[in-house]
């Protein structure tokens, strides 16, 4: 379990220990439907992408942002999160390799929190970025 | 397809709900989230935790129990195969645990297209506040409308 980071430790361009994920799943797509209550059918059903133009169903873009929230309580304990956002800059597929990434990139005060602004991803098997997402935790 | 921008502005109706302890432990198996403080009332004590707190994006599965959900796609009449999810942030003001009761407040923020009208980006914002009235976060999702009508003359 993460532990507060201390500010005084921190420094811009730490990493953040990557995580790399199993390969997207259409089984982990079926729980995630559920869990969320996102219930577009796009995601589950190929017969219902495919009617839209897609070659086969994808993850809920915000599966992987679950999966950004992840690393950021891998870094920091989840009371000390205080913003998470992300842009969804690709589609994730079945099957898929993800692997999570991030740095910090500031250190700041504000309303009296000492915080820490981290810039996270989301980068599939080829390289591409499919979240390009920012994080902001509290420190001690 | 063109987007009226006389919706933003527009209010949803508000809902509350309650956050589940079963809702959460499914999110987090699908997540891949195996940190015991999300379903072990135990371990989530022992880390200074009131209750079972929720995974960052758990707030996802609370906006979506609105029961009127798919309000913005009926408003802005717009086919659920067609949209795409462009950007969420959330503003964490306050945790949310196992137990307690959210009120959920959406509202469009603003509409815009790109692309000479090939992509439609809609901004929604949903206040969060629990059973006390404590606004408990912010969440701003921005919903992706691919046109169906671009490219054809």
């Amino acid at each position: 379990m993460a532990t507060v980071p201390k500010f005084d430790q921190v420094k811009v361009g730490d990493a953040i220990k990557p995580i790399v994920l199993p390969p997207i799943s259409r089984h982990q797509l079926a729980l995630y439907c559920g869990g969320s209550g996102d219930h577009n059918p796009i995601h589950v059903d190929i017969d219902f992408a495919k009617k839209f133009g897609f070659k086969d169903v994808f993850a809920h873009g915000m599966l992987s942002m679950g999966f950004l929230g992840r690393l950021v309580t891998s870094y920091a304990p989840r009371d000390r999160i205080r913003k998470l956002g992300t842009r969804f800059t690709s589609i994730t597929w079945v099957g898929d390799v993800i692997t999570l990434s991030g740095k910090v990139t500031g250190k700041r005060e504000e309303n009296g929190e000492k915080l820490i602004d981290l810039e996270i991803k989301c980068t599939n098997q080829n390289g591409q970025d499919t979240l390009q997402g920012h994080a902001t935790v509290a420190a001690a | 397809m063109q987007l009226d921008k006389k919706h933003v502005g527009h209010e949803f109706k508000a809902f509350t709900t309650a956050v589940e302890a079963g809702r959460v432990k499914l999110f987090c198996k699908a997540i891949g989230e195996e940190d015991p403080i999300y379903v072990d009332e135990a371990a989530a004590k022992a880390a200074g935790y009131r209750a079972l707190p929720v995974p960052p994006t758990f707030l996802q599965a609370i906006t979506n129990d609105d029961p009127e959900k798919g309000g913005l796609l009926r408003l802005l009449n717009v086919d659920i195969g067609l949209i795409l999810h462009g950007e969420q942030h959330y503003d964490y003001y306050a945790p949310v645990h196992v137990g307690d009761r959210i009120t959920c407040q959406q509202k469009v923020v603003d509409i815009y297209d790109k692309k000479g009208g090939a992509l439609w980006f809609v901004v929604s914002e949903t206040s969060m506040k629990d059973q006390t009235g404590k606004p408990v976060a912010k969440a701003t999702g921005i919903t992706v409308v691919r046109n169906p009508d671009a490219g054809k003359k």
